[in-house]
């Protein structure tokens, strides 16, 4: 596998450049910040049996004018990649986007639009050398319109309807489209956070997304008891939902 | 795969460390240490140390924890100098280092625990005899100081606040990085001999017949065994084993078990506790065994029940561990035993180590000498037992291992440490206004 992290540096992204770095993948990362991408590169190549060397390239959700050049970079890094992973996205809680309407904006903008105009460059790339993987990290949020996620869930709802026509569209082609829905993962992500029952560990999820990616699934959720939490969630009636908090 | 203590849930969020004391407190997790810190009073690894030194000092509540900021930043294949973030795990360096030959210099009972709290309790192991502790083999530590500014120091660059670092349970800086070096191993396995040992006097001797022999000694001691077999147990002593002994594959990952409950106060009592300890005495068959064991079960025999602790029950449990100094003679040691079974309290794990000379470290706990180690339910009794252990340890000259402490009162700490004034010249040099403080420094040593 020659894979793209978009968010390698950090949580969930970080745990799977580590595991595919440990069973010999080549990895290349995208993130935020030059010293943070050469720290976690060096944590890989560290970690690598043989030793190899990481690349790594600065790309930011909030600006897409940068993806081709990141993209060219990783392509040249890799001799061409043939998956993607994208774990980098915002988050904030509802009480503060409620809040702060400029920083809804921006979130639903990062996490929906420019994720999008990311996956389309990927796509038009794997397409053009026969196929590859693509992973995408969506939400639970995005299951039902709950209070806690008003402004978030509807981002990632927003997201998992894309994934999963992207799916549909280019499966015969080639093209895997792998959604992620995480539940509550112990990322620095949600460290201010009180953590529920069946929180995760990004271990766990990376193991399952490694996984997936490798049985070429289109949807999982992680970790796997979400699955059946969101089935319950999801068959809930309205008049339920408007009086929970959940 | 980590494991942090139990959180106790209530309106009041609490914290507490492997004893399972709760204080209110909340851990402040994040992957970038550099900005956590900032402002911050204390860092924490695991919370594997037994009693409050991971713990706020009220009224603050916060205390930064490290396990996200987990990353490798060099390793060199040469000569074995590894450089990582100070949340990196003990279990994930022997995960990914031991199948390539290399092992940690030194390693505590646990690897369940963070290069970061390997440093600020200055752990030793089974080579302590060998090897010193751990901060022998650190090379240099980054820091971000009381001041909010960040420094790197070693043995030659600010030493004092290097050897004030080791052991000095995070109160002169927040660790940020730590280099040391590993050791190269000839196999994935250990060539192991043990041994029963029939009372107290032969233990000791056992255990200095084999120190120049083995690199790694320790022993099990059955502490309620009474009379003629006090003192009786289990003497290991091992080293790496060679290529030629050990063809064979290399150990299969251990299963691992989860403690499943809390079990209720009373489980762990006098009776079952002896049961326990005459089960595991006579389970050593032979008087002498030897062969071919896994590191993990020779370095780690407690980490295959995770959360073992639970076994105390929600009263919580401490470590009583000393170091009595080899110039008071074995009867120390015999006095030591004698009274620890007259004051009851403890409970099936008591270890016995032979120790190595003092290393640098200001507030490092290993002396020459013996080190006793022994884990006691909490009892309405337990302040009692533990202020006559340290009467004792007083007057032979010995002292208490920190990490494990929550009971010492500051007046037995001064009597039994005289490098504290060394220590509080370096901390009023690098934190003149104590801005870094847990709940241990605030019990013992903010009224010094």
């Amino acid at each position: 596998m020659k894979a793209v992290i978009l968010g390698g540096t950090t949580g969930m992204g970080r745990a799977i450049a580590r595991l595919l770095a440990e069973r010999g993948d080549a990895v290349f990362l995208m993130g935020l910040d030059e010293p943070e991408l050469e720290r976690s590169a060096a944590d890989l190549e560290a970690r690598h049996p043989q030793r190899a060397r990481v690349g790594h390239a600065l790309c930011n959700l909030e600006h897409p004018e940068g993806f081709t050049a990141a993209l060219d970079a990783a392509d040249e890094a890799l001799g061409g990649f043939d998956t993607v992973v994208v774990t980098a996205a915002m988050f904030a809680t509802q009480d503060r986007l409620a809040d702060d309407t400029d920083l809804a904006r921006r979130l639903m903008v990062v996490n929906y639009a420019h994720t999008v105009v990311f996956c389309e460059l990927v796509r038009k790339r794997l397409l053009a050398r026969g196929g590859g993987r693509l992973a995408v990290f969506s939400s639970v949020a995005g299951d039902r319109g709950r209070k806690p996620v008003v402004i978030y869930g509807s981002s990632k709802a927003g997201l998992s309807a894309y994934l999963e026509a992207l799916d549909h569209s280019y499966h015969a082609a080639g093209l895997t489209v792998l959604c992620v829905k995480p539940g509550f993962v112990k990322t620095g992500m949600t460290a201010g956070l009180k953590p529920p029952p069946f929180a995760g560990e990004p271990e766990q999820v990376a193991a399952a997304v490694v996984r997936a990616l490798d049985r070429r699934k289109p949807l999982i959720y992680a970790p796997a008891i979400w699955a059946l939490v969101m089935l319950v969630i999801r068959s809930l009636p309205r008049f339920v939902m408007r009086k929970i908090g959940f | 795969m980590v494991v942090r203590p139990d959180e106790a849930q209530g309106p009041v969020p609490t914290l507490s460390a492997w004893g399972r004391l709760p204080a209110p407190g909340k851990e402040i997790f994040s992957e970038d240490l550099e900005r956590a810190t900032q402002g911050a009073t204390l860092t924490r690894g695991l919370g594997r140390s037994y009693g409050d030194s991971s713990l706020p000092a009220a009224p603050e509540d916060r205390v930064i924890a490290t396990p996200l900021a987990n990353r490798l930043l060099s390793f060199d294949e040469q000569t074995g100098v590894l450089r990582a973030e100070a949340g990196f795990c003990l279990a994930e360096l022997n995960r990914i280092f031991l199948p390539r030959g290399w092992f940690p210099p030194v390693t505590p009972g646990t690897q369940f625990v963070t290069l970061g709290g390997m440093v600020a309790s200055d752990v030793h192991g089974k080579n302590h005899h060998r090897e010193g502790t751990f901060g022998a083999h650190v090379r240099s530590l980054r820091m971000r100081l009381a001041d909010d500014s960040i420094v790197d120091c070693s043995p030659t660059v600010h030493p004092d606040l290097f050897q004030g670092t080791i052991g000095g349970m995070g109160l002169l800086g927040h660790i940020l990085e730590v280099e040391f070096t590993l050791h190269r191993i000839p196999s994935r396995w250990i060539w192991m001999e043990s041994q029963r040992v029939r009372g107290i006097d032969e233990f000791l001797e056992a255990l200095g017949r084999a120190a120049p022999r083995w690199p790694m000694t320790m022993g099990w001691i059955d502490c309620l065994s009474r009379g003629s077999s006090m003192g009786r147990g289990i003497l290991m002593a091992g080293r790496w084993a060679t290529a030629d002994e050990a063809s064979r594959p290399p150990p299969s990952t251990p299963r691992k078990w989860t403690f499943p409950v809390e079990l209720p106060n009373w489980a762990l009592n006098p009776l079952t506790a002896s049961a326990f300890n005459t089960a595991y005495y006579w389970r050593h068959l032979r008087r002498h065994a030897a062969g071919i064991v896994a590191p993990d079960p020779f370095f780690y025999p407690l980490d295959a029940i995770l959360h073992w602790n639970r076994a105390y029950g929600p009263r919580g449990f401490t470590q009583y561990q000393c170091v009595l100094p080899r110039a008071a003679g074995p009867q120390a040691v015999r006095s030591f035993m004698e009274l620890l079974t007259r004051l009851g309290g403890s409970s099936p794990l008591c270890v016995i180590k032979d120790c190595g000379p003092q290393g640098q470290g200001t507030l490092s706990f290993p002396m020459e000498g013996t080190s006793i180690a022994v884990d006691m339910a909490v009892s309405p009794e337990i302040q009692r037992i533990v202020d006559a252990l340290n009467a004792f340890v007083i007057e032979v000259g010995g002292r208490i291992y920190l990490t494990k402490d929550r009971f010492t009162r500051p007046e037995h700490f001064r009597a039994m440490e005289p490098r504290l004034p060394a220590f509080l010249e370096a901390r009023a040099k690098w934190d003149p206004k104590r801005r870094l403080r847990s709940a241990q420094s605030l019990r013992i040593l903010e009224g010094a």
